[in-house]
């Protein structure tokens, strides 16, 4: 009977061992999988109860900060601007996870990047949390213009400084409030936001960097850069016949201008009336290789390296897609068909002409502070693309200058500054139409490049682009010259 | 001398055991609300009292008997109280007092079993008692399904699970039974192949318990139980016989028990099926076992500090996860301590089978040690996913005043046969000096 029981000993412990085995793969060996295991919210439950730092405007409004708090949490996000800034901003959910800058720059602000967790040895003793503010590179004064100029039409309005490829306003309508979905509250917090799912309008889809639309005549101008840049087209050559319509080869549905209008001419003034079957001539002219690629060089294709999740990709189709299509490859060159562009995409095609063809990486950050208000990062610009050389860039730049002095234009003309831009009409079907209008300013030393649409406008005009969307974009590039220094 | 040095020891491990026990439960507070409690030196005082208790007991009443484990269970009921408040103060009330109960128990057992021989009289008292307990909550009326398990029963205010109790005293009846019978049970009556098989009729009875046990508990879906059970029936039967066949045996059985049970019940199916592939459904069926992993990998190595965790989100964390509740706040340090504990004690209750006078005594020691050490087993492992998740409770540590109780006189039975005979022992009040001479060892 000893016997058995000393070997019932080994047996168990044995058994233990095992145990032990198992407990040291669980808590330590396949730790961090299971931390960073999706269905696992104790990552997110630390965030949401720690402090955390505050996002500011570049012009120093509060925009998002963490206020004390009678639930278990502690602490609740509070948004001053409510939805003004709630696509940069995002929201900051425990049951919904976040986004915006709270998801990337989540580690910046709850500390735990390395500038703001350990910076002195007693930090390594007492645990103290140091939380950095995150300051944001967007002006309320050019989002509230964006705003107001927009009113209550669905679209979006983008600005971007071209010279380092800052966003100054990031707007759509419809948006939402980011409060009532980040509150402590979870199941008032799931009632907000199914209310915001349910909205056909879909309110909380950031349409400026995660919805793409045709970009219709906007894209013009990235038809005349990869013209110039074949050196096919020049200023003078080749002059366009001026006709109603083209019928492209393999097609017997001919390209229209709007209105029935009879156009032609030299690329100065196909651009300036945004003459479709001209651009159409000269996308079929040019080859797919050529605009496709020169769509590549501007960023189509691409997912931008936008410092705010999940941004859309413009897209357009590929080479091979239209050496079986050559017909649609007209289409493509008036911005219709195959090609689609989020807002922000077109505010960066403006951007990368106004600075001599250089697309910089756009960005919400500008710098990151510490507790006591220390730069402790600031954003290193770089380029993303270079689209252009400077002589292609500043062709275009001249003709888009004459859009906007005697072109389709004329309302994104600000006084007394020299403007660039180019309207666009993007047909949806049922004779409605997106309105664009993309453009910077001043033309002689670009200091704002914007992009603005308004979605599902009735009428299908080149007029209504110059109608609906250059008034919109006026007033936003009007406010960011008076808040963008000129000399950075 | 030796009874002296032990009870020393025990002392000096008792209130170890109670500043640990404190130490926690003030760094619970602190985590918790960042304040030490305020009632931190009337808790110091029960659980000291309760401790001093317990070992006063011992050394008025088994003053020879092993000095380790009493302030192990001690300790692991400490640490489980101070998890349980840090989760549920209502719990925890309760909790304290099951504990005052437990000890009760604990020092009414002492007293009234002092020589464990005795209780081989009541051989088939304590079947007949073992199997009522079992049947009990499958009785309507009193009868209780909580959880999916029908093994709670429920009197006037009184809710209690008899299983716990029914393993005492089915340890106690296998082992008595066996002791009488482990001769004809050795004895090959006929060979079937290369099994020797006994005589059916010296089998029977036991056979029979066991049987009906398992039944009774798979009736009740009470999955661990059934395990522990067979696994206590199995290794008495080995020990008692010294005949390796029936471990073989016991381990055919068990399979194709456990593939019969896998084909016919849906629950157990389902536990497989949580076991192998618990992210399949994170949210639903793998809940409980995935929020265990996340805590228990939360904690890492050290853990996140007590009342700094999040071990609120495990279902049952009081009871039956309590296991993973200790690894997430007191990490990899915390959780390998409780397995040290618990090996710590299934050495000590072996021990106490090794030196004990009768092959009664022997076999009943094993048996104790083998519920204790195998139901932690079965609990740990399955918190851990090495096992399939069987519910029940890890002995000591988990909320639950039957599982407490019983556990306290498990410890008792155990304690008293490494005391000896009682006989041996001074009456109550005798003096420590008279002692020496009668001491067995």
């Amino acid at each position: 009977m000893k016997r058995q029981v000393r070997r019932l000993g080994v047996a168990m412990l044995v058994l233990y061992a095992v145990l032990f085995i198992q407990l040291n793969v669980v808590q330590v060996v396949r730790a961090n999988d299971y931390n960073s295991n999706p269905a696992n919210i104790r990552a997110v439950t630390r965030d949401y109860g720690r402090p955390r730092g505050q996002i500011l405007a570049a012009d120093g409004t509060l925009l998002a900060r963490s206020v004390a708090d009678n639930s278990h949490f502690k602490r609740r996000r509070e948004y001053p601007e409510h939805g003004l800034f709630a696509a940069i901003t995002g929201s900051f959910s425990f049951t919904f996870g976040s986004d915006g800058v709270e998801k990337t720059y989540n580690d910046e602000l709850s500390g735990r990047s390395t500038n703001g967790s350990v910076k002195n040895f007693v930090d390594l003793l007492t645990d103290q949390q140091h939380t950095n503010d995150v300051v944001v590179t967007v002006n309320k004064a050019v989002q509230q213009a964006a705003k107001d100029a927009l009113g209550d039409r669905a679209g979006s309005v983008v600005a971007i400084d071209p010279r380092d490829g800052s966003i100054l306003a990031l707007w759509s309508f419809p948006t939402y409030d980011p409060e009532p979905i980040s509150q402590t509250d979870q199941a008032a917090a799931r009632q907000a936001r199914t209310l915001l799912l349910l909205d056909p309008n879909k309110p909380l889809l950031p349409r400026s960097f995660r919805e793409t639309f045709f970009p219709g005549s906007t894209f013009k101008v990235v038809t005349a850069s990869a013209g110039l840049s074949s050196g096919k087209v020049t200023p003078e050559q080749p002059v366009y016949p001026t006709e109603t319509q083209f019928v492209p080869p393999n097609t017997t549905r001919p390209i229209r201008n709007f209105g029935g209008e009879r156009c032609g001419g030299n690329l100065f003034d196909i651009l300036r009336v945004s003459c479709n079957t001209s651009f159409a001539r000269m996308g079929v002219d040019l080859g797919a290789e050529t605009l496709v690629g020169q769509a590549q060089a501007f960023g189509f294709g691409e997912t931008p390296p936008l410092d705010l999740p999940n941004p859309a990709a413009a897209s357009i189709s590929g080479v091979d897609f239209f050496k079986q299509n050559v017909a649609l490859l007209a289409q493509t060159a008036i911005g219709q068909n195959t090609v689609r562009a989020t807002p922000l995409q077109m505010a960066m095609v403006a951007a990368g002409i106004a600075n001599n063809g250089v697309v910089m990486t756009p960005h919400v950050l500008k710098e990151v502070r510490d507790d006591q208000g220390n730069v402790v990062r600031r954003y290193n610009p770089s380029p993303w693309k270079t689209a252009v050389t400077p002589q292609v860039a500043a062709t275009v730049r001249d003709a888009m200058v004459q859009v906007a002095q005697r072109g389709t234009a004329t309302r994104l003309q600000v006084p007394g500054v020299p403007t660039a831009g180019k309207t666009g009409t993007a047909q949806i079907g049922n004779g409605k139409s997106h309105a664009w209008i993309i453009g910077f300013a001043p033309a002689t030393a670009p200091r704002v490049a914007i992009a603005v649409i308004v979605e599902s406008q009735s009428g299908a005009s080149e007029a209504t682009g110059g109608r609906v969307a250059a008034p919109i974009g006026q007033k936003v590039l009007q406010a960011a010259l008076n808040a963008v220094p000129a000399a950075p | 001398m030796t009874s002296w040095v032990r009870r020393n020891t025990e002392l000096g491990l008792i209130v170890l055991g109670a500043v640990i026990t404190a130490g926690l439960y003030v760094l619970a507070s602190i985590g918790r609300t960042a304040s030490l409690p305020a009632n931190i030196i009337p808790f110091l005082l029960i659980v000291l009292a309760l401790l001093a208790a317990g070992h006063l007991a011992m050394r008025r009443l088994a003053p020879g008997a092993d000095g380790v484990l009493l302030p192990i269970a001690g300790l692991l009921n400490g640490i489980g109280y101070v998890m349980i408040a840090r989760l549920d103060q209502r719990l925890a009330g309760l909790q304290a007092t099951w504990t005052l109960i437990g000890v009760a128990a604990f020092i009414g057992t002492l007293i009234v079993v002092r020589r464990v021989r005795d209780l081989e009289r009541y051989r088939y008292t304590f079947m007949l008692l073992g199997v009522g307990l079992l049947l009990l909550p499958l009785l309507p009326g009193i009868g209780r399904n909580i959880n999916g398990a029908r093994i709670w029963v429920s009197l006037g205010p009184l809710n209690f699970q008899p299983g716990e109790f029914a393993k005492i005293a089915l340890a106690i009846f296998f082992a008595s039974y066996l002791v009488e019978k482990r001769e004809v049970l050795g004895i090959a009556a006929r060979r079937v192949g290369p099994l020797a098989l006994p005589e059916i009729r010296h089998f029977g009875p036991v056979l029979l318990a066991w049987a009906a046990s398992l039944l009774v508990m798979v009736a009740e879906k009470d999955l661990g139980s059934s395990l522990l059970f067979f696994a206590l029936f199995i290794t008495l039967l080995w020990v008692a016989t010294e005949r390796a066949s029936y471990l073989a045996v016991g381990l055919v059985m068990f399979s194709a028990g456990a593939v019969i049970a896998w084909r016919v019940f849906a629950h157990v199916q389902e536990r497989v099926d949580i076991w192998l592939h618990p992210f399949a459904d994170p949210s639903g069926s793998g809940y409980q076992v995935v929020q265990a992993t996340f805590a228990l990998a939360w904690g890492g190595i050290a853990g996140t500090g007590l009342g700094l965790g999040n071990p609120g989100r495990i279902p049952a964390a009081a009871t039956d996860f309590i296991f993973a509740a200790i690894g997430e706040e007191l990490g990899l340090l915390g959780s390998a301590a409780i397995v040290v504990a618990f090996l710590l004690m299934v050495g000590a209750g072996l021990r106490i089978a090794l030196r004990a006078d009768s092959p009664f005594e022997t076999l009943l020691a094993t048996g104790l040690t083998t519920i204790l050490g195998v139901q932690a087993f079965i609990i740990m492992g399955g918190v851990i996913r090495l096992v399939p998740l069987t519910g029940i409770t890890l002995p000591f540590v988990s909320y639950g005043g039957s599982s407490l109780v019983a556990n306290y006189i498990l410890l008792a039975l155990l304690l008293r046969i490494s005391a000896g005979d009682a006989a041996a022992a001074p009456a109550p009040g005798a003096d420590d000096e008279t002692t020496f001479g009668t001491l067995r060892r």
